[in-house]
């Protein structure tokens, strides 16, 4: 079917199987950016945003965002990169694969929380998995992101 | 994963429900984490998403609580933290993460009564009736204990009130299905201990409740009403614990749970 | 020095971040099939008829391929060098299924739908054996995993294939039963370690074509592009020639794609159809239908004087390789091999066991090969044997250790040529508060807290055998590039090979272009495991980036019209006597005035040592006596891995490692039904450690300086997974007396054992 909606700002009519997956859609739509680590909706991979809030796009008929505002990293690229620099910065990106599910994450609780505790920032991206880093590192790059942003 | 032949967006309720009816692999759509999970052929997948049910209210002396709406609403809804010492809240709080709580829907899992659930075991300690299209408003308990004929859940209710509660669960790794779960209320004496994922759907422990509710809570009598519990109810293995686990865990987290009442405000 | 020592970030970490599309996936050519398996839902069963005519038949179905079409070659996936010691016995598709989730027929259509569609309409008829799913009975199962006539190997590893036995292997310097009578203590125990999944984040997927020559070009998230071309040339009867592979970023690998799982498949539809062809197994098929952690039973003894030396070992081990025999014996070696040289004062030491083959999914390479499941059965003991002496287990440690410049009976005389292992323990029992916290303190609440800690090593590379090779060209800009064939995995090995050859060249990193890993561009490189790409690679890279310096001045000499001694080159700027040059400009006259000749330099590079990086780990837990429940707080890893190249690299590989290691100790269990069906197949089922569950984790280096290696590096990529296991196990026993010796440490038996 035929849908309506709008992604990263932009109005776009999307050709979508009843049964296709938003993850499925974005990446043959060319927003490679999203990243499936699993079937069973436990890693957090594929967050995007959908009208602000953070979702598995792996969970998510695609037929259902019509009319929704869908945000993938592409489209906070600015923000993305500020946060990827500190990131960097803290060698915590290992691999990579599950960084743009996690900046998505990251950059949602910073519009939802305000002055975040380290428990409300560890609760908040509980459901990002990562096997690389031991996630010591991510948590000190989200420290020093939002203490000095 | 499932396949949908057919997408229906029904703009009432009956509708839905004629559709429902339609063909025996019509199905209704909840945030579909659970039903991605299995390889359904569905017909007519049936998408409330028009129905605005998507809401928690608060009328009256009741909590109204909508089918499509997501365990992140339930977990960040300022009234829920304050009522029954935020048992709803903190139930759900360690299911997956933040973007998967914002998907999966309260009436999927109500109506799905899932054994290893952490919601029906807070819900289930409260005042709380389900309200079925066809079958109208009954107790959740009633629900969870009777069949009904195929139907849909369009929301809840939860009696506002100054019942104290607390939950507990026991889980490896935090991320994880629960091993056990228990959620212990009290209000005006009477108390109701609840005992999930054993790893059979979560089940009102009557007579421990009773004996808890007209004991004096002494320390004995809290030991005492914690063995009841295991006693009467039924409780099996699976990969993530033995029956045997269990039952030692239930008696530990009953009693913490009482002692955790006790302690409320 | 400028670079070597500094914590750069990443060369290539901005765009992996931010998601850009650099992966295997990422990189599909339109058009390309897409290709699934369908596979056997028995653990051990021969297929008596196979008719792919319907499926064949559907619109969209390029090819369906069975065991009729495959070349009857036994080869192996382990990417090792060849001669592989791992057993030839695979086919692509083999008439004998050997567990649930082995390949049945490959499948390729236009679309992923229409090949689920084809692979539910290929009819198969099986004929069902009785498996073989407990390897500790496998040895006298009646049934045969491996009955083949052809099945082969290029040296001897013990093979009884009628007892379904791959390996066996003995390794025993001294008389260990007559020093273990003679000793005054003997500890004696059996340990388990679970066949732990890798779950790196990226499934395993390659991307196959034929290029404008009709040459194969696989791309794929491989840690090993050279064996996977030299698989494929075996498995496909191709000239190597003929095959070209490439290696993007990689999602992570942890050994896992040390084995060539995939490429294969991608490969012979390419092969069949011409066309181009994807592979992108699930995650379900990553758990059930790729590789494991080797399970392992080790039998540990160890015998000590009242004086508390350790004088004998004695280290029995059964491992189960399951359906094939990837990494089978070489893991098993190593768990003697990195357990055996740690405690030197020893008078025998012995490391002796087989390998089964059972009817579950192959186990292969995983961080620690062997030294993980050795280090969790040793470390084990030594705590026990400490209780038993009545020493404090860190003095028992130092007082046996190895130490720099010794030799240990395993090490037939060699000696250790770098080691801060001791002072990684001081530094470690400080950070931990170890005088304070050792062994438990009651917290009320039915709340204990304990402490417990384990030392570990691993190698740097694989002395004698594996040999590296870097290039580093002068380019006519004056900037560089190093072709590298080592693979990147999100380690950051490119980064860091990269700050070796600045060091080395005293130019920039943006004067440095790192290319890896093509096998028509690279030199030859193994790949990345075994510790090896810092150390190996590393070494191979200085000396590169040496020769390509020397040219350089040789060149300079020839246009500053000198002799070589009167030439410095700081780096930018060429000079003797009063004459200078820029490197920039000795670029464009070599290249293209009349210098007429490009700077190339190389080194190849192959230890016949293996330096072992080691770590002090220390883990403070609290266990809640009514549950059972252990809660890591905190966990201190102290690491001596030669010079840190990079310490912010360094210490995201600790962590990583670290964690990974709290899985295995605590959470990744693995379960089977009584069919051989794996439930723990999904990250719902098996639980990698999530941000709740890790508690704190304190890093601190004790840099030695290992004269074999790069600027004094060793390794530190495996090392660091070995000690949390069973310093947790430690802790718990301290906290509440249960020795757990089967893993994981789970609430349900801790709290079992409370009750015993
Ligand atoms: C990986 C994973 C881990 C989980 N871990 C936990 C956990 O630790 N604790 C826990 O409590 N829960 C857990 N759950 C369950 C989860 O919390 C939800 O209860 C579950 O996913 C169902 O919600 P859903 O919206 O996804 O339902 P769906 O998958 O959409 O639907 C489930 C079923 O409900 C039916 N349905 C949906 N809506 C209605 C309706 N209004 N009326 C009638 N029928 C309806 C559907 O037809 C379907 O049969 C987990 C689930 C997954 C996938
Ligand atoms: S891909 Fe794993 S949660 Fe979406
Ligand atoms: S960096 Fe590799 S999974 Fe997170």
């Amino acid at each position: 079917m035929q849908i309506e909606t709008t992604i990263n700002g932009k109005k776009i009519t999307l050709e979508v199987a009843n049964d296709e997956l938003l993850s499925d859609a974005l990446r043959a739509k060319g927003y490679l950016s999203i990243r499936q680590g699993c079937d069973t909706s436990c890693c957090g991979l594929c967050t995007v945003w959908i009208d602000g809030k953070p979702t598995l796009s792996c969970s998510t008929l695609a037929f259902r965002v019509r009319d929704k505002q869908i945000t993938t990293i592409e489209g906070v690229a600015q923000q993305a990169e500020e946060f990827a620099q500190v990131l960097v910065a803290e060698g915590a990106e290992q691999c990579g694969f599950c960084s743009p599910g996690f900046i998505m994450t990251v950059l949602a609780m910073k519009h939802e929380l305000k002055n975040p505790t380290e428990q409300e920032i560890i609760h908040y991206l509980t459901g990002n998995l990562c096997r690389c880093t031991g996630y010591m590192g991510q948590l000190r790059a989200i420290k020093k992101y939002l203490g000095g942003a | 994963m499932f396949t949908i032949e057919q997408v229906l967006q029904p703009e009432t309720l009956e509708e839905a429900y004629q559709a429902l009816h339609g063909n025996i692999s019509n199905t209704v759509l909840g945030g579909c984490a659970f039903l991605r999970l299995g390889s359904k052929k569905i017909a007519t997948a049936i998408d409330l998403s028009e129905l605005k049910l998507d809401y928690i209210l608060e009328p009256g002396k009741e909590i109204e609580i909508g089918a499509m709406t997501t365990f992140r609403t339930v977990e960040t809804h300022p009234t829920l933290h304050q009522l029954f010492n935020g048992v709803l809240p903190k139930s759900v709080s360690n299911i997956i993460g933040v973007q998967f709580r914002n998907v999966v829907t309260v009436g999927a899992t109500v109506y799905s009564k899932y054994g290893f659930s952490d919601l029906l075991t807070a819900l289930l300690a409260l005042d709380t009736e389900v309200e079925l299209y066809k079958g109208g408003r009954l107790p959740l308990e009633e629900f969870l204990q009777k069949s009904f004929p195929k139907d849909i859940l369009t929301r809840l209710f939860i009696q506002k009130n100054a019942r104290k509660a607390s939950y507990q669960s026991m889980r490896n790794s935090l991320s994880d299905y629960p091993i056990l779960t228990i959620a212990v209320s009290e209000l005006n004496q009477r108390w109701r201990i609840v005992v999930g994922a054993r790893p059979l759907r979560a089940q009102l422990a009557s007579k421990a409740s009773e004996a808890l509710s007209n004991s004096k809570l002494t320390a004995e009598d809290i030991e005492q009403s914690a063995s009841l519990a295991v006693e009467e109810l039924s409780f099996g293995s699976n990969i993530r614990g033995s029956a045997e686990y269990r039952k030692a865990m239930c008696k530990v987290l009953v009693k913490r749970g009482i002692m955790e009442v006790l302690q409320c405000k | 020095m400028k670079y070597v020592g500094k914590g750069l970030p990443k060369l290539d970490g901005i765009r992996i971040a931010t998601g850009q599309p650099v992966y295997t996936e990422d990189l599909t050519p339109a058009n390309t099939l897409v290709v699934k398996i369908l596979r056997s839902p028995h653990a051990f069963a021969r297929i008596k008829t196979i008719d792919t005519s319907q499926a064949a038949a559907l619109e969209g179905v390029a090819c369906v391929l069975t065991h009729q079409d495959v070349p009857k070659v036994r080869f192996t996936l382990a990417g090792q060098s060849y001669p592989e010691p791992s057993p030839y016995d695979r086919y692509i598709l083999d008439e004998i299924v050997r567990y649930v989730g082995d390949e049945v027929a490959i499948i390729a259509a236009v679309d992923e739908k229409t090949a689920i569609r084809a692979m539910a309409l290929v009819k198969v008829d099986y004929e069902v054996f009785d498996p073989v799913l407990d390897f500790e009975t496998a040895a006298e199962h009646p049934s045969v995993v491996h009955p083949e006539a052809d099945l082969a190997c290029n040296i001897d590893i013990g093979l009884q294939q009628e007892k379904n036995i791959v390996c066996s292997h003995i390794n025993e310097v001294g008389d260990v039963e007559q020093e273990l009578a003679q000793c005054d203590v003997v500890v004696e125990e059996t340990y388990y370690i679970q066949a732990q999944a890798h779950a790196m984040m990226e499934t395993y997927r390659a991307v196959s074509y034929l290029d404008h020559t009709g040459r194969l070009v696989v791309t794929s998230s491989t840690q090993i592009p050279f064996h996977v071309r030299r698989q494929l040339a075996r498995a496909l009867q191709l000239p190597a020639s003929r095959i070209r592979v490439i290696k993007p970023r990689i999602g992570g690998g942890f050994g896992g794609k040390q084995t060539g799982c995939v490429e294969v498949f991608a490969a012979l539809v390419t092969q069949k159809t011409g066309q181009p062809a994807k592979i992108v197994l699930d995650r379900r098929e990553t758990f059930t239908s790729t590789t494991s952690r080797h399970a392992m039973r080790l039998k540990v003894r160890i015998g000590a004087d009242k004086e508390g030396f350790i004088r004998a070992l004695d280290i029995e081990g059964l491992s189960d390789t399951g359906a094939y025999g990837e990494h089978a014996p070489t893991v098993f070696w190593v768990v003697g091999e990195k357990t055996l040289p740690l405690y030197n004062k020893t008078r025998a030491v012995r490391y002796h066991g087989q390998v089964v083959y059972t009817n579950k999914m192959p186990a292969g390479a995983l961080r620690g090969y062997g030294a993980t499941q050795g280090t969790f059965a040793l470390e084990c003991a030594v705590n026990k044997l400490a209780e038993k002496l009545n020493l404090d287990p860190a003095e028992l440690r130092l007082k046996n250790l190895i130490k720099e410049g010794e030799t240990a009976l395993a090490y037939h005389g060699k000696r250790l040529g770098s080691s801060t292992l001791h002072q990684c323990i001081e530094k470690g029992k400080e950070l931990i508060g170890w005088q304070e916290k050792y062994p438990r303190k009651e917290m009320g609440n039915n709340k204990v807290r304990a402490v417990g800690m384990a030392v570990t090593m691993q190698g740097s590379g694989i002395a004698g055998i594996d040999t590296a090779s870097a290039e580093i060209r002068l380019n006519d800009d004056g900037s560089y590039t190093l072709l590298l064939g080592s693979t990147d995995m999100g380690t950051g090995s490119d980064t860091i090979l990269a700050q070796m050859a600045a060091e080395v060249l005293e130019t920039t990193l943006d004067q440095i272009v790192v290319y890896a890993a093509d096998t028509d561009i690279s030199p030859f490189d193994p790949g990345s495991y075994a510790s090896s790409t810092t150390y190996v690679t590393g070494m191979a890279v200085v000396k590169a980036a040496q020769d390509v310096k020397s040219r350089i001045i040789q060149q300079g000499a020839n246009f500053l019209e000198t002799t070589v001694e009167e030439v410095t080159f700081d780096g930018q700027l060429l000079h003797a006597g009063d004459k200078s040059m820029t490197l920039e400009k000795l670029a464009e006259l070599s290249i293209l005035g009349s210098g007429k000749l490009q700077l190339v330099g190389h080194g190849t590079y192959g230890s016949n040592v293996s330096p072992p990086p080691y770590v002090a780990g220390f883990a403070e837990v609290e266990v809640d006596q009514e549950t059972g429940k252990t809660t890591l707080l905190d966990y201190v890893a102290v690491v001596d891995c030669g010079t840190v190249i990079n310490p912010t690299l360094a210490r995201i590989q600790v962590e990583g490692g670290i964690v990974q290691g709290i899985g295995l100790a605590l959470y990744e269990d693995v379960k089977y039904d009584t069919k051989g069906t794996l439930l723990t197949n999904s990250f719902m089922q098996y639980k990698i450690p999530c941000r709740k569950d890790i508690g704190n984790i304190r890093v601190a280096f004790e840099e030695s300086h290992e004269p074999t290696g790069p600027f004094g590096a060793k390794s530190i990529g495996e090392v660091v997974i070995n000690t949390p296991a069973p310093a947790i196990a430690h802790a718990v026993y301290n906290a509440v007396g249960v020795s757990v010796t089967k893993l994981p440490i789970t609430p349900e038996k801790v709290f079992m054992g409370m009750q015993k």
